[in-house]
């Protein structure tokens, strides 16, 4: 069985924005509605400064809140982790997006259901990467099978210390952050 | 992720629907493709900016639903950025240019009427005709950026006017050009630079904020440079992105740069930093250049910029000791102080000293190309008159936008009357917008090729609305990566309604003014085949495909057997300028002091958004939603005095008074206290840019003063001086 994670090298990353635009391309995401951002979080004072470049998505996380705040099991896990929701049962009572502790979900105004990252998951079934991960400019996303121990992101957790968000709620996310991983040759 | 929930309508969905929208193709092609569904992919390459990357386009039925990266492609690699991503935001913006039109009211009023191409062409017609009776051919000027512009100029050679003027080059890269081509022979790049970052070892930026720039490959080398371990030194009064990746921040006074280049060549030469061989080799003019250099120290440059000397003197031995693997990026917006051939000198001398051109790591050799060149089957009339856009200038290489509309206002050398503008939102690219608008009003006529109703296009007398990069060829791009390639753009959807691709226009005007004789073919994609022809090259492969690489055309580095050409009077790297001293200018680049601004007071320095191409993209629903706004940067010391909170309302005033519109403040560590940051190109003054009118402050319009490069005519930008004034 896969377990699909990624891995977010944040050195790589350059805040440029191609993985939002590609994302709501790829899934005709609503106007002004987002499933993945960065942030640009600056620390210290002039001239001794530090900026993270920090792109944030659903993290699909094992231990999911939003799974388990679901009422009518719209929200729900799949055996290969990723974090899906069925649209036929969601009610957009909105109790998965108060849940996360991510800010990871909205609310479909038009269809009315609540919605998120999917991993792309219609393009993981034709073998593609998800859409933000294939434009990334930086290649600083990066994802694969953590089941397979010669996958770049099993190679790349074991190669470098790697934090989660928010790792005291427990959620155990699948997206792992880096700093610096080298360029392929 | 609910950013904010405004109900919107979605106009992308195959559902959407409304009468919003009903007039938009998007929505009637949607409704088709769900009955056929045939998907086809057609590769072309991209125009949301001038990095011309290959894409491959993902087409429903009539309907464009997606463009990705072509892997083939070496300006993409199967990547796009935001922009790219975003292509269908412009092909399928309700605002579009749609159909002809004519002006009624007074210029600049926004009254316009609808009229057939023909109706436009011989409004055109009539004027230029009476125009060139009075005036001469010569007194109609063509400002051009883009694809379209190389078709346009072939109507003004037909024509018989020499006026061609780019903002890309008084706006933008041409003091870097010329002063490249005066040490080197030739510049560091055509559209995209040979930057070698992936394998630079140390890399030095002049403001040269890499990230918030986004050209896609130059932006992949960058980080796959950073991967690979490129210590890198950012040198720019702001943090910008590039500096939150850097090892080495250099926070510079504005205005100084020089002081340090000629400093850190001082060091080079007397710490023997440079590469010696490669200097005897190659170089001329390395004795001239010591003696001059020679009281340049690290204490007088910490004066001057406002850095440690230590600082400075660590920064260049470290790109010293690694040399000739090395960058000292030259960078691509030039026009900065007035004195911007000289800094460009400045860095290429640095260049040189590393040893840097035609080595791993820095400047990589042009790809050996050798492609026959199309019978020109016609000869275009010599205009009588010299072009005037080159202005008085000793090395001016391309037409300065402002010296034409000088000429325009004063009538001097010979008066302009008419304006063909294509793809360049004057109105946001030349300083001075006062003045832009005094010349236009002393115009006779004024045409736009554009898409959008732009501040320029608003301008207009007539309005001829072009196709997109979507729905139209343009001419086969030669790609010169360390490989060379030929890229074909081609429709990937049927043009929008009434719109014509420049070329057509073009031919049409020349058939209308009678220069019939003059066009070359009767249709682009017939003299693209017969290039190809020529080129050895399958035109039908090529529309498959998107991007043919040319065998045997890789050879970056220099070798014993792949040596460097320099195409200097002397065939030598110049040093020691003979080119620049025969015209008694500085032939060795010297230290100019530019004025500081008045207490409570700033400088104005601008800068770009990865998301937005200048003003040209502000529209675009998809980018509007990611950047919308563009916040004065303002450092947080300052604003703790001043009493101004991040998010505060402001507005800009500068010295002539001149008020911007009412913007926010971001309040941040990441800039010197002694100016002020906006990115470019908003502000939009257009009613008809229903997404970007009146949103965020216009840096143009603070404008009101600019330099002017003695050697080559192009502008300075950052001479601007603004206050802050509450908002409420």
């Amino acid at each position: 069985m896969k377990h699909y994670a990624m891995v977010i090298d944040q050195s790589r990353c350059v805040g440029c924005m191609a993985c939002i635009a590609a994302c709501v391309q790829e899934n005709q995401v609503p106007f002004e509605n987002f499933r993945t951002r960065v942030l640009e979080i600056t620390k210290g004072k002039f001239p001794k400064l530090r900026t993270e470049f920090r792109p944030e998505l659903c993290n699909h996380c094992d231990n999911a809140p939003c799974v388990m705040a679901c009422p009518t099991g719209a929200s729900y896990k799949r055996k290969d982790g990723i974090v899906m929701i069925d649209r036929d049962k969601c009610v957009g009572c909105k109790a998965c997006i108060a849940a996360c502790p991510y800010d990871a979900r909205y609310i479909n105004e038009e269809h009315g259901f609540a919605d998120k990252c999917t991993f792309c998951l219609h393009r993981l079934k034709k073998d593609l990467e998800p859409a933000c991960v294939a434009t990334c400019i930086g290649k600083s996303r990066v994802f694969g099978d953590l089941s397979d121990q010669d996958s770049e992101v099993s190679r790349l957790l074991a190669e470098n210390e790697s934090r989660v968000r928010l790792k005291a709620a427990g959620t155990k996310p699948r997206v792992f952050y880096i700093n610096r991983y080298p360029t392929k040759k | 992720m609910a950013i904010s929930r405004r109900n919107f309508l979605k106009c992308a969905a195959l559902t959407a629907g409304g009468a919003v929208l009903a007039e938009s193709p998007f929505v009637r092609a949607g409704a088709k493709a769900v009955i056929k569904k045939d998907i086809r992919y057609v590769p072309s390459f991209c125009e949301m900016c001038f990095w011309r990357c290959g894409l491959i386009a993902k087409v429903e039925g009539d309907r464009l639903v997606k463009l990705d990266g072509n892997p083939l492609h070496p300006q993409s690699r199967g990547r796009l950025c935001a922009k790219g991503q975003s292509g269908m935001g412009l092909l399928y913006d309700k605002d579009r240019l749609k159909t002809p039109l004519i002006r009624t009211g007074k210029r600049g009023d926004g009254k316009y009427r609808k009229a057939s191409w023909n109706e436009a062409y011989s409004y055109i017609a009539e004027k230029l005709t009476k125009i060139r009776k009075k005036y001469g051919p010569e007194s109609v000027a063509l400002f051009a950026h883009g694809s379209g512009g190389a078709y346009m100029g072939n109507f003004m050679e037909a024509w018989g006017s020499p006026n061609h003027s780019h903002p890309s080059y008084a706006q933008c890269l041409g003091a870097r050009e010329v002063a490249f081509t005066l040490t080197f022979g030739q510049g560091p790049a055509s559209t995209a630079e040979r930057y070698d970052m992936a394998n630079s070892r140390v890399m030095a930026l002049f403001g040269s904020h890499l990230g918030e720039n986004m050209h896609n490959s130059h932006i992949q080398d960058f980080v796959d440079g950073l991967g690979n371990g490129t210590k890198l030194i950012v040198i720019d009064p702001r943090y910008s992105t590039a500096a939150a990746k850097s090892s080495m921040w250099l926070p510079i006074k504005p205005g100084t740069d020089i002081a340090l280049i000629l400093a850190w060549i001082n060091i080079v030469i007397k710490e023997h930093w440079y590469d010696h061989d490669y200097i005897a080799k190659y170089a001329i003019g390395f004795d001239k250049l010591k003696e001059e250099v020679k009281h340049y120290t690290p204490e007088w440059a910490a004066k001057k910029t406002d850095l440690p000397a230590k600082q400075i003197v660590e920064a260049i031995r470290e790109l010293g000791r690694y040399k000739p693997n090395v960058l000292v990026h030259p960078g691509r917006h030039y026009s900065w102080y007035g004195d911007d051939t000289q800094r460009g000198r400045g860095l290429a001398i640095l260049n040189a000293l590393l040893g840097t051109w035609g080595r791993k790591g820095g400047i990589w050799l042009p790809p050996k190309v050798n492609l026959a060149k199309l019978k020109k089957k016609i000869k275009y009339p010599k205009p009588k008159r010299d072009s005037l856009a080159y202005g008085d200038y000793p090395f001016s290489s391309a037409g300065i936008t402002t010296e034409v509309r000088q000429a325009t206002i004063s009538g001097e050398p010979y008066p302009i009357k008419a304006w063909f503008v294509i793809g360049t939102n004057l109105m946001k690219t030349m300083p001075a917008p006062e003045i832009t608008r005094k010349a236009i009003d002393n115009l006779d006529l004024v045409v736009n090729i554009d898409l959008m109703p732009t501040d320029m296009v608003m301008m207009s007398d007539v309005i001829l609305p072009a196709a997109s990069y979507l729905e139209r060829h343009d001419d086969l791009a030669v790609v010169t990566q360390k490989n060379a390639g030929i890229a074909i753009r081609q429709p990937v959807v049927n043009p929008w309604k009434d719109v014509k691709p420049a070329w057509l226009i073009a031919n049409e005007l020349c058939h209308k003014m009678g220069l019939g004789k003059y066009v070359e073919y009767k249709t682009l994609e017939e003299h693209m085949r017969e290039k190809a022809k020529l080129w050895n090259i399958s035109y039908d492969k090529l529309s498959k495909v998107g991007y043919i690489a040319i065998p045997d055309s890789y050879h970056p580095y220099i070798t014993e057997k792949n040596q460097p050409k320099f195409d200097t009077d002397s065939k030598k790297i110049e040093l020691y300028s003979s080119a620049l001293d025969d015209e008694d200018m500085d032939a060795v680049p010297r230290y100019t002091h530019h004025r500081e601004p008045p207490a409570g007071s700033f400088r104005l320095i601008y800068g770009r958004s990865p998301v937005q191409t200048f003003s040209r993209s502000i529209n675009n629903k998809w980018l509007w939603e990611l950047k919308n706004d563009n916040e004065v940067w303002l450092n947080a010391d300052i604003a703790r005095q001043m009493g101004i909170k991040n998010g505060d309302k402001i507005s800009l005033i500068n010295e002539k008074g001149a008020k911007s519109n009412v913007g926010r403040v971001k309040v941040t560590e990441r800039i010197r206290k002694d100016c002020v940051y906006l990115i470019h190109g908003f502000g939009s003054t257009s009613k008809r840019m229903t997404m970007a009118y009146g949103r965020g402050i216009d840096d143009t319009q603070m404008m009101t003063h600019y330099a002017t490069d003695p050697i080559c005519g192009t502008n300075g930008l950052r001479v601007n001086f603004v206050k802050l004034l509450k908002e409420s």
